[in-house]
């Protein structure tokens, strides 16, 4: 190998550095492992534009033949002759029980992390966090199979008071029928995303540097003053990662929803009655008797799941960006 | 307002270890005490039971008494909170808080109290200690940056002024200048003396000859052998300490014959 700015050769004898300086970037390790991380990097780029083309062209078709309005209609009859079908509903029904989800899930966890990493005992905060582990090793049916046989019927009761309560609303409003609803998978997902929010909070809190922590407690603060001043705003965009890695679970969560919710093409006002669905349910649910326009209809609501990630995690990044040079990651 | 401590019998514990062992000093008022002595004689342990930090590490506990003009902050029912709202800290290591402004750094402490300030008391407060540590001039443009931002020695006159704005008692520095450059070390020294006028100050150090410039009195701590509790020599006049010592391991220590 020879580059331009390479000195010529000479006839006196080479120092021993400058062998082995000119023989540094030939050397075969070197190119081998280069060349793997070159290529791993390149095909990654590389699926991920065959997947993105194979979605777009199968969506485009889906979406040119659609006769009802793809983005509003209330509709899903994809196999009919003309199909007739829209996300609306699903959209809705994916956002909501996601955003109820993160309501839920996010406090607790923040809460667990806390007392984890600053409150409890060593000997409790140990298996504490082990359990919390735990709950993520749970295949998502086993929740579906969970929410639908245990959760559902006892969230009657629960509804029935929110209704009394809050039921003028129009949101908490609930007719007594079975709790197969987004408010229940809301409450499922919440559960199921509390593991990964936790653990990763957890660690973030936990490397809150301790000469901050004595900064703040010279200073006269308690221990939630301790907290409030150091950990929290230090931990802050570790949350928002934590947080993001939790709803990108709840967006595309498939069995659990499947089973537990009563899927149907409407939006209903109440969030306790059954009703409605979400991206991946609706495939999960609807893959199987679906032609090939079926297939290509569903294709194009999952690309829309995927847009609809990458909207979310985009706004996230832009949440840490925003504050980088105070996260401490500098100090 | 400036307040003198007195220690007596004091003993620390890290656990089943014995830090240190019956130390009895006293505290002048309104004045600068220096602490020197070999690695792991625990000085930085007395200092940190002087505002009951030493009790924030697991197993961290102490015997004896240490009056602040009379009161002891070891007594039944004296919550180590207040102490260290009256004692205040200065770190070996800058730590501003890396998620606040220069600003907010110097108000972190007041906003612990309970008490909402206006913003323009808080201004003057901010200025006020700005001033006092000696960087009003120098960060009177860039208050809304991030403490991180500054040089290592403008960080440690921040978390001076951070601590000054309590307006505490007591001033304890645990060998604030150890990393820092020769300039910065002279910025604080400099500081040091403005500032034992209002307060109380004792200070940590390795460095004899900052013991010599900036204290009034000096205390030597040593120990026996490796895993011995510290214990202290001697306190009396820097300028007899550093001169006519009265026991011979402080003018060994002093004269570079150890440690």
């Amino acid at each position: 190998m020879s580059s331009p700015s390479a000195p010529p050769p000479t006839p006196s004898p080479p120092s021993p550095m400058k062998e082995a300086g000119a023989r540094s970037t030939t050397r075969l390790g070197d190119r081998i492992f280069s060349g793997l991380s070159k290529g791993s990097g390149i095909a990654l780029l590389v699926i991920m534009a065959a997947i993105a083309v194979f979605l777009a062209i199968r969506a485009g078709i889906a979406i040119a033949a659609d006769e009802g309005n793809f983005l509003t209609t209330f509709e899903w009859d994809a196999n009919a002759d003309p199909p007739r079908f829209g996300i609306a509903v699903l959209l809705f029904g994916t956002v909501v029980s996601s955003v109820i989800a993160m309501v839920l899930a996010v406090p607790v966890a923040v809460g667990i992390a806390l007392f984890i990493s600053h409150y409890a005992p060593r000997r409790l905060a140990t298996p504490l966090a082990y359990v919390v582990d735990l709950l993520a090793a749970v295949p998502s049916i086993v929740y579906g199979l969970w929410g639908a046989l245990y959760l559902v019927p006892r969230m009657t009761g629960p509804f029935q008071w929110l209704d009394d309560v809050l039921g003028w609303t129009g949101v908490f409003a609930y007719d007594g029928t079975p709790a197969r609803s987004l408010m229940t998978v809301g409450l499922l997902l919440a559960v199921m995303i509390l593991p990964i929010i936790t653990s990763v909070t957890r660690e973030v809190f936990l490397q809150t540097p301790k000469a901050n922590q004595e900064a703040a407690l010279a200073l006269g603060a308690t221990r939630w003053e301790v907290i409030r001043m150091t950990v929290l705003p230090f931990g802050r965009s570790g949350v928002i990662s934590a947080s993001m890695l939790g709803l990108g679970r709840a967006l595309g969560e498939t069995m659990a929803v499947a089973t537990v919710l009563s899927p149907s093409f409407l939006i209903n006002a109440s969030l306790l009655e059954s009703g409605g669905g979400t991206f991946a349910q609706n495939i999960a649910s609807q893959f199987k008797e679906a032609g090939s326009m079926g297939r290509d209809a569903l294709i194009a609501s999952g690309l829309v799941l995927f847009l609809l990630t990458l909207l979310v995690n985009g706004a996230a990044r832009l949440i840490i960006a925003r504050r980088k040079e105070y996260s401490g990651a500098n100090a | 307002m400036a307040k003198r401590i007195d220690v007596s019998a004091l003993t620390a514990y890290y656990g089943a270890h014995k830090a240190i062992d019956g130390i009895t000093l006293h505290v002048e008022p309104a004045s600068v005490t220096a602490f020197i002595g070999p690695s792991g004689c625990g000085k930085s342990t007395f200092l940190r039971t002087l505002n009951r930090m030493h009790e924030v590490t697991p197993g961290g506990r102490v015997e004896g008494k240490v009056l602040l003009d009379n009161e002891d902050l070891y007594g039944q029912g004296v919550d180590p909170v207040s102490v260290r709202r009256t004692v205040g800290m200065v770190f070996q290591r800058p730590n501003p808080f890396p998620t606040m402004s220069i600003y907010d750094n110097v108000a972190a402490g007041l906003k612990l109290n309970g008490i909402k300030y206006r913003r323009s008391e808080l201004d003057d407060i901010v200025e006020k200690n700005l001033r006092g540590a000696n960087l009003w001039n120098e960060v009177k443009d860039r208050l809304g940056r991030p403490g991180s931002g500054l040089s290592g020695g403008q960080q440690q006159r921040l978390c001076i002024a951070r601590a000054t704005a309590v307006e505490p008692d007591v001033l304890l520095m645990d060998e604030p200048c150890s990393a820092l450059d020769p300039i910065s070390t002279l910025a604080i020294e400099d500081l040091i003396d403005k500032l034992k006028t209002e307060y109380t100050i004792v200070i940590v150090t390795h460095n004899m000859q900052q013991a010599a410039r900036v204290s009034d009195r000096t205390a030597f701590f040593n120990l026996a052998a490796i895993g011995e509790p510290g214990r202290l020599i001697e306190v009396d006049a820097t300028e007899k300490i550093f001169s006519n010592p009265s026991v011979q391991a402080t003018e060994d220590y002093i004269s570079g014959r150890f440690g």
